[in-house]
């Protein structure tokens, strides 16, 4: 029997001011006219609360495009629930923030691309990076605690101590320097995304030094791709195990990127009570435990570890989900990925931008 | 290990709460849950920036028998240690 969700992603729209070319939002957005109404989302904060959910992230594309957003918010504060508010800024006025934090949003995870101005507007396909610096004010002046995010890749890469140093300017709690994931917009990007061994390299002691220097101030994440790992990440602590996705359509995934998986039956949230989806769903228990392992995750001592690494990435680079994540050095598919670490291309593919 | 004399309290964006579901106290903050167990979510429910380590334990030991000295500061290292809990750097 599996043990309940703490965690829902509730991806409230696809919609985004911001054109990132490493966007994990799938290839085929959702449009606005299929998204959940304020009553679908509210009726799936309830279920999700009596399920067993205390955090929600609410986060899209840009969840400020949803003009409910504050009654939202509120319904999941009201449940019990710890409100995480995911966004790129754009939009995020003092009056907004303010209303937000009344209604029990707890914190806010805001995005930057670079720190470089003119670098974080190419990135972002459009002029946002100002909006996001009156945007952490905001964040600040409303007393709530800030995560500021921001996705490295080749096109940034160097820009680590520059974003460590705004992200203090900032007044950050928290800084998380990830590294791309290659989903969605992020694969279609891939050669222009990954970053070169050299730039790893020199970011490692920037990192180390910052973390030293700013040690019970501000928390430094620094997640390097898992390419170039010998094993796989536990991705989402297990298939099914700790975290569920709500697309903005209601479709209910067991991890954000899962719509990729062509032969996965998603089951919608207004169609489902999400308790049966989550419990009982094919989608659910497609790959819950060690059951479904092949050879080398089957016999590996590592299996209850990381859980045979990533689905998705399973699928996206060797076409079954149910093989092992070939960035396992054990997997026979592993040449895939040791490829894609030498591929180079300079040209972005824009998210939503044909 | 933490001095007898600081005054503990939740780290900024760090909740407090019981959980029906699990039939378990928890704290909440921004990238997660941890689950707690009954002794534990008694000693962070004193953590009010007021009350000293030296005074929450004497608390607890109205409540649980066998407490020892060093019980209740091992606890909060281990808090402090995951972001939960903070001292001053004075206190």
């Amino acid at each position: 029997m599996a043990e309940p969700p703490f965690g829902l992603l509730a991806e409230l729209t696809h919609r985004c001011p911001l054109h990132c070319p490493y966007c994990s939002n799938p290839v085929e957005l959702v449009r606005r006219a299929d998204e959940l109404t304020t009553e679908q989302w509210r009726d799936t904060l309830t279920q999700a609360s009596e399920l067993g959910v205390l955090q929600v992230h609410l986060s899209g594309g840009e969840p400020l495009a949803r003009p409910d957003l504050p009654e939202i918010a509120a319904h999941a504060a009201d449940l019990g629930c710890y409100v995480n508010l995911v966004t790129s800024g754009l939009g995020l006025t003092e009056q907004r923030m303010a209303d937000l934090a009344a209604r029990g949003v707890a914190h806010v995870q805001l995005s930057v691309q670079a720190a470089d101005a003119a670098l974080a507007d190419r990135i972002a396909g459009t002029r946002a990076h100002q909006h996001k610096i009156a945007a952490a004010a905001v964040i600040k002046s409303a007393g709530l605690p800030l995560t500021v995010n921001a996705v490295l890749h080749r096109a940034n890469h160097e820009q680590v101590g520059p974003l460590i140093e705004l992200a203090e300017r900032l007044g950050a709690d928290r800084l998380e320097l990830a590294n791309t994931q290659y989903y969605g917009w992020g694969l279609v990007n891939r050669s222009a995304l990954m970053p070169t061994e050299d730039q790893l390299a020199a970011a490692t002691p920037v990192v180390r030094a910052a973390r030293e220097r700013l040690a019970g101030r501000m928390e430094i994440v620094y997640v390097v791709a898992d390419y170039r790992d010998a094993y796989p990440k536990p991705c989402m602590h297990g298939w099914g195990a700790r975290q569920l996705t709500v697309a903005p359509n209601g479709d209910v995934l067991p991890c954000p990127a899962a719509s990729v998986l062509p032969d996965l039956e998603l089951d919608n949230v207004t169609r489902r009570p999400l308790a049966e989806i989550w419990y009982e769903s094919t989608s659910f228990n497609a790959f819950r435990g060690t059951d479904w392992m092949r050879e080398p995750c089957r016999s590996c001592v590592r299996r209850d570890e990381d859980h045979g690494g990533c689905r998705c990435q399973a699928y996206l680079l060797t076409g079954d989900a149910a093989n092992t994540d070939p960035v396992c050095s054990l997997s026979p598919h592993h040449d895939v990925v040791t490829k894609a670490l030498a591929a180079t291309s300079e040209v972005f593919t824009m998210r939503g931008v044909s | 290990m933490i001095a007898v004399g600081a005054r503990p309290r939740m780290r900024r964006g760090v909740l407090l709460r019981y959980d029906r579901v699990r039939e378990r106290h928890v704290l909440m903050y921004p990238e997660g849950v941890l689950v707690l167990n009954d002794t534990a979510a008694d000693i962070v429910a004193h953590c009010d920036g007021g009350a000293t380590v030296a005074e929450i334990t004497a608390t607890l030991r109205l409540r649980y028998r066998g407490v020892r000295d060093n019980d209740v500061a091992a606890v909060l290292d281990r808090l402090a240690g995951r972001g939960m809990i903070e001292v001053d750097a004075h206190g």
